[in-house]
């Protein structure tokens, strides 16, 4: 057994039914490869007695998992509606410009995946910035080179 | 009335926990029937008649679950009493366990709240190890990016393992939830209010906030106000106190256009309305929805199509895709509403959308689809000159200076490829 089987099954023996380890075992899965290529899929299927495909639909519908290879930093602007009324398009504009990729995409090094994304639960500190799941509060145009800067360092 | 902190404040660990396991569980629901704390989470079903519900004779095992997946746009206050009273929250938790008669707690936290995460673990550690659980298990389940994970089935069926989609009731959770076996859920502040009501007792408990919905909420005030953030409030005091006295008003000088007053999910507000006392009844007199206590400030700058399109994209992002009228409908209303706001639309497409709108509410598992339609149907009926001005203006009539103006959706921009 591998050692990534044996942490899963871990992490099963905390439910009364292992299947609930499938998440846990998808970001672990991530973790290790940097998103989650098709070999993730046979990992945790294997660990968990589940089929590949089970995983793989598990996955798909859930937007912290990435099915195809990201940078190594993630950054992410919310633009829901409390962070959109205080001006995040500003903000994103603002990375696109600094990164020069559009949002979606991932930058020519393979440093830094930009996307935008849906209500990060910051709205009172708006606009809000998650660099690697870490937020950033208030974050204005002007803040943005530093961010990168911080990120590409 | 004004603010006063409960869920907020400070107080001895787990003092409560041993008065209630001093009690038996019925004796203990009573008290939590008594109190009338009414769901936090959107819904405001009495956490105590909840708690009745569960089927205790049951031989199965009985679960309690906390939805702690706080992700309705404009709501970030559980997030704050995670951090900054997550003992609290588990003291809660010991109390109600012992009312249900369950010993497996399972806190399902939202993905993305890694450093709230964090915290929320480390006390569940420092806890344990003091021995205040007993035989009762705790674990901190973590989501992984869905929204529709706040549903209180989905986040069953997401705990168990699988894709986060509602089921269909009945059986409700208090008879058939999690692992099929009777599963008590809770929001955070609902369950993080239990020790205040073990420490007041129900009656004084009871006296604190208006008389259909007692006690305090931890209110959530974003958009365009000077001083956005949380405000713990009674229940019952005016809006306009919390817009105006606390959250400083609308910066700019500009006019306040529309207050959406539970999370985007809900019929928004006119001016003239705020007056409203914050509480269930009193929203619900008004047509809309007390919801997840979170309050969307929208000044006179921001174009209504604008705030419809960017708000249903949303909800087309996160329909879970089991139920058509869901998942179609809501795929057609950022259709109708992207003609409407490119001047594209002819009057009949208006009422079109009136008619999808139509077509949608009622007619699924779960109230996503609802959820979509409630704030759009309402801007519809309070701004419906709006609409009609895109369609005789051929296009936006604020020419390029909405405050949403250009504003780009996660829907928008869905790739992930390397570009090189």
């Amino acid at each position: 057994m591998t050692a990534f089987a044996d942490e899963v099954r871990g992490i099963a023996a905390d439910f009364p039914d292992a299947r609930s380890a499938t998440l846990p075992a998808l970001r672990l899965a991530q973790e290790k490869h940097g998103w989650l290529p098709p070999e993730a899929f046979h990992e945790v299927a294997d660990a968990l007695g589940l089929t590949p495909a089970y995983c793989q639909a598990v996955a798909s519908f859930y937007d912290m998992y990435h099915l195809e290879p990201v940078g190594k930093h993630l950054v992410e602007v919310c633009t829901n509606l409390s962070c959109a009324l205080v001006g995040a398009q500003r903000v994103v504009d603002a990375f696109e410009e600094e990164l020069g990729v559009r949002a979606g995409e991932t930058t020519e090094d393979g440093e830094v995946t930009f996307r935008t994304v849906e209500c990060l639960g910051g709205c009172g500190y708006a606009t809000v910035v998650a660099v690697d799941h870490r937020y950033r509060h208030d974050v204005k145009p002007d803040d943005v080179a530093a961010i990168v800067a911080e990120v590409r360092r | 009335m004004t603010e006063r902190k409960m869920l907020l404040a400070d107080a001895p660990r787990y003092a409560q926990v041993e008065k209630a396991r001093a009690m038996t569980p019925d004796a203990l629901i009573d008290v939590l029937l008594a109190a009338n704390l009414r769901g936090r989470g959107g819904a405001g079903f009495p956490m105590g008649r909840k708690a009745s519900l569960i089927d205790r004779k049951s031989a199965k095992p009985k679960y309690l679950v906390v939805n702690a997946d706080e992700s309705e746009p404009g709501a970030f206050k559980d997030r704050q009493v995670i951090a900054e009273q997550p003992h609290k929250l588990i003291e809660g938790c010991l109390i109600t366990a012992h009312a249900i008669e369950s010993m497996d707690v399972f806190i399902y936290i939202r993905g993305e709240y890694v450093a709230e995460y964090e915290i929320l673990q480390a006390a569940v550690d420092e806890a344990r190890a003091t021995g205040v659980f007993g035989d009762i298990g705790v674990t901190v389940y973590r989501g992984a990016g869905a929204y529709i994970c706040g549903e209180e089935t989905a986040l069953l069926d997401s705990l168990e393992g699988r894709r986060g989609q509602p089921r269909p009731r009945p059986p409700f959770p208090p008879v058939q939830g999690l692992y099929n076996a009777p599963t008590q859920i809770n929001n955070v502040c609902t369950i993080a209010t239990v020790p205040s009501i073990l420490e007041l007792g129900a009656a004084e408990f009871a006296k604190i906030g208006s008389e259909s919905s007692p006690g305090t909420a931890v209110f959530s005030i974003s958009g365009n106000v000077v001083r956005p953030g949380n405000y713990e409030l009674e229940l019952g005091t005016p809006m306009r106190e919390l817009i105006y006295d606390l959250a400083g008003g609308i910066p700019d000088g500009r006019e306040l256009k529309a207050v959406i007053p539970g999370g985007s999910s809900v019929p928004a507000l006119t001016p003239d309305q705020i007056d409203v006392p914050l509480d269930y009844d009193s929203l619900a007199a008004l047509g809309t929805f007390f919801g997840a206590a979170s309050l969307i400030v929208v000044d006179d700058r921001c174009c209504m199509v604008q705030l419809a399109l960017r708000s249903t994209k949303f909800y087309m992002h996160e329909s879970c895709g089991k139920c058509t009228p869901c998942r179609e409908g809501t795929r057609w209303m950022v259709q109708l509403l992207e003609k409407i706001e490119a001047g594209d639309a002819e009057l009949s497409d208006v009422d079109l959308l009136r008619s999808v709108c139509d077509r949608i509410l009622g007619k699924s598992l779960c109230a996503l689809g609802d959820f979509a339609v409630y704030p759009v149907a309402s801007y519809m009926k309070h701004w419906a000159d709006e609409f009609v001005a895109h369609v005789e203006h051929g296009g936006c009539p604020f020419q390029g200076e909405s405050t949403l103006e250009g504003i780009v959706a996660p829907s928008d921009a869905h790739r992930h490829e390397v570009v090189a």
